[in-house]
């Protein structure tokens, strides 16, 4: 119980709670606000200190508005051409099995121009860690619409809405991977306020932690806040992932220790 | 006790092949590889060999895929390749145009087949432009190396690899399907792999070290701006050092053949055909095209009434060899494109007829 007297802040002013982790730079990030990059980079950095895998852990930045995590994020980061990016981690990781590679990419970088590597990537089993950003849209090229853009959702480039007849309806990436053999572990999480941070955090925890084990491939999705094309403010991005974007995109383990899980 | 292999050995191989072996023997640690024709026994000889060997081999899902193995094998600091032909070269551009931007070491080999679009399967020496003129987007070049035989398709692997290493740079092997597809005797490279130089640059996790990273991406003020110019002095110092040629019957000659890979191999006998009938003929074979042996093709351009160039295209090294000669001698062509290799007589008859036109000046 938080008396007054024994709350924490008060048994010793010294006593630190919160801080940046260790595996994040002090480089003001260039996000907007209330963006989702930024929180996925911090869980990102809080467990590579925890899990203590930081100096022997190998990133791929993606061609979107991540593309310069690199100076966020204090491990060894590739770049990679758009879409390119579960390649160039196949490629890092067989020269160097014994070191933790993750890819972090959005969805035009990964569903979109990158959609054969991705599925071959986990198909082939890669012992590698995909962290896939889907905020249904290209955000670094000005908002336009991409393969998760949700049905009706106004973009430059669908301006009277995304149309299924024509450009086909909302790709939903983990039931699509959940078809293959090869994945050993596939969840979607929300970012849609506190809770959904500490899910994303425990799902990139056990696909690290299965990685570390090589136990095979591993895809994180993360419903995340683009408020900037999204057109709302932070607070209401939130809302717009949880109540717009989880019907679509639901959330939930899809493969558990290779095994898949049908909902 | 582990049997000693024999030093140097001759073996029969085929072209595709001898570039596999070559590679295995430079110390190639990761292959990404896409089928196509005519390279298919490259693919399948590092599919069969590599794993014998402990290395990495994968037949990945596109050349775009492949290629962006070997860039991240690469960033990780391993001797990586990727293999095709024409059309798979086309996808590659892509990510040889990062390796570019990015610095890293490796080798990409050509074995030509005609074009354009799906073209057909028949050698060609029609990637050329492509080849040495950049390939993908951006200012870059290319180190590339052109066989004639399958010696040097062996040979010219591992080279590839020493100059990768070197130069921090991607580096092509530009043969063709003749010299893919054909077996000769060769000798086995059997000295240890060109070293490896440090690696200061590598991605191998920041281990009592700052993290590194590997881009070609530079968004600060001048940033890229200084990228090129590092860029280009590194092409610069190349075209310094590696411009490499070969001369055949050059010292008195009146008119030379400017050929190279297929076109030089079957040059070689024509113009000894052609100094038995009396004319006086010689042979100038670019071994890097890129840096193109300007230089050399000058000095003899000085020394010989005219030069001809014959290539399996429609007149793409045509233009380097104009540039280089400087009008100091005038210069014909003899072109096959669309995949006809051409003949002894083919190439000895426009010697001939060339020839014909300077008699008594
Ligand atoms: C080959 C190529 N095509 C197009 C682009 C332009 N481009 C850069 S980022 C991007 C899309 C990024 O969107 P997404 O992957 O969803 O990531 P986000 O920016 O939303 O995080 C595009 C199309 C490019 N850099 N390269
Ligand atoms: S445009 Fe969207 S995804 Fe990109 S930084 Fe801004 S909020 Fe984030």
């Amino acid at each position: 119980m938080n008396t007054k007297k024994n709350h924490p802040a008060r048994r010793s002013k010294k006593q630190m709670l919160y801080q940046r982790p260790k595996s994040l730079t002090n480089v003001p990030m260039h996000y907007c606000a209330g963006c989702g990059h930024s929180l996925i980079h911090k869980v990102l950095a809080e467990l590579m200190d925890e899990l203590g895998i930081r100096e022997r852990t190998i990133g791929v930045a993606p061609v979107g508005c991540a593309v310069l995590a690199y100076f966020y994020l204090k491990c060894d980061i590739s770049e990679a051409a758009h879409g390119r990016a579960a390649a160039v981690a196949t490629g890092i990781k067989r020269a160097l099995p014994d070191r933790i590679v993750f890819s972090y990419q959005g969805d035009g970088d990964l569903a979109a121009i990158g959609m054969a590597e991705t599925v071959h990537a986990a198909n082939r089993g890669e012992n590698i860690t995909v962290i896939f950003v889907n905020n249904t849209v290209y955000g670094m090229t000005g908002g336009q619409m991409a393969p998760t853009t949700l049905v009706g959702q106004i973009t430059p480039t669908c301006p009277k809405g995304r149309d299924p007849l024509t450009m086909g309806p909302p790709i939903r990436v983990c039931e699509l991977l959940n078809t293959l053999d090869r994945p050993y572990y596939i969840e979607r999480v929300a970012l849609d306020g506190p809770q959904g941070v500490l899910a994303a955090k425990r799902a990139l925890r056990t696909a690290l932690t299965a990685q570390i084990d090589n136990k095979g491939y591993t895809f994180v999705e993360v419903l995340s806040p683009c408020p900037t094309y999204f057109r709302l403010s932070p607070i209401e991005s939130l809302r717009f992932v949880k109540e717009s974007m989880v019907p679509v995109f639901p959330v939930g383990v899809f493969r558990k220790e290779g095994v898949a899980i049908h909902a | 006790m582990a049997q000693q292999k024999p030093i140097s050995p001759r073996v029969l191989m085929m072209g595709n092949e001898a570039v596999g072996e070559g590679a295995i023997r430079a110390g190639c640690q990761c292959y990404f590889g896409y089928p196509i024709t005519p390279q298919n026994e490259l693919t399948a000889y590092m599919a069969k060999h590599m794993l014998e060997h402990g290395r990495v081999f994968i037949q990945s899902e596109s050349e775009l895929a492949a290629i962006s193995m070997v860039f991240g094998a690469a960033a990780a600091g391993a001797r990586a390749m990727t293999s095709s032909s024409s059309p798979g070269i086309s996808l590659k551009q892509e990510g040889i145009s990062y390796l570019a931007g990015a610095r890293l070491p490796a080798v990409i080999v050509n074995v030509q087949r005609g074009g354009p679009g799906l073209g057909g399967i028949d050698p060609s020496q029609c990637d050329y432009f492509q080849a040495v003129k950049g390939g993908g987007h951006g200012d870059y070049h290319c180190i590339v190396l052109a066989p004639a035989s399958v010696q040097d398709m062996h040979d010219m692997t591992v080279e590839a690899f020493r100059l990768a290493d070197r130069y921090r740079t991607p580096v092509m092997v530009l043969a063709d399907g003749r010299l893919g597809q054909m077996m000769e005797p060769i000798t086995l490279y059997a000295a240890p792999p060109p070293p490896v130089p440090a690696k200061p640059w590598a991605l191998t996790g920041a281990t009592k070290r700052e993290a590194r990273n590997i881009r070609s991406l530079f968004m600060a003020e001048g940033g890229l701006e200084k990228h090129n110019i590092i860029l280009q002095e590194v092409y610069q110092q190349i075209k310094r050092t590696e411009p490499r040629s070969e001369e055949i019957l050059t010292e008195n000659c009146d008119y030379a053949i400017a050929a190279w890979g297929t076109c030089a191999r079957i040059a070689k006998e024509v113009i000894q055909k052609a100094r038995a009938q009396g004319l006086r003929a010689g042979l100038f074979r670019p071994i890097t095209l890129w840096p193109f042996p300007s230089e050399s093709l000058l000095a003899l351009a000085g020394k010989v009434k005219a030069l001809l160039v014959v290539e399996m295209n429609a007149g793409q090294m045509l233009e380097d060899v104009q540039l280089a000669v400087k009008d100091r001698v005038p210069v014909h062509f003899s072109g096959y494109p669309g995949g006809r290799v051409p003949t002894t007589s083919n190439m000895l008859s426009a010697l001939t007829l060339m020839a014909q036109q300077f008699r008594g000046l």
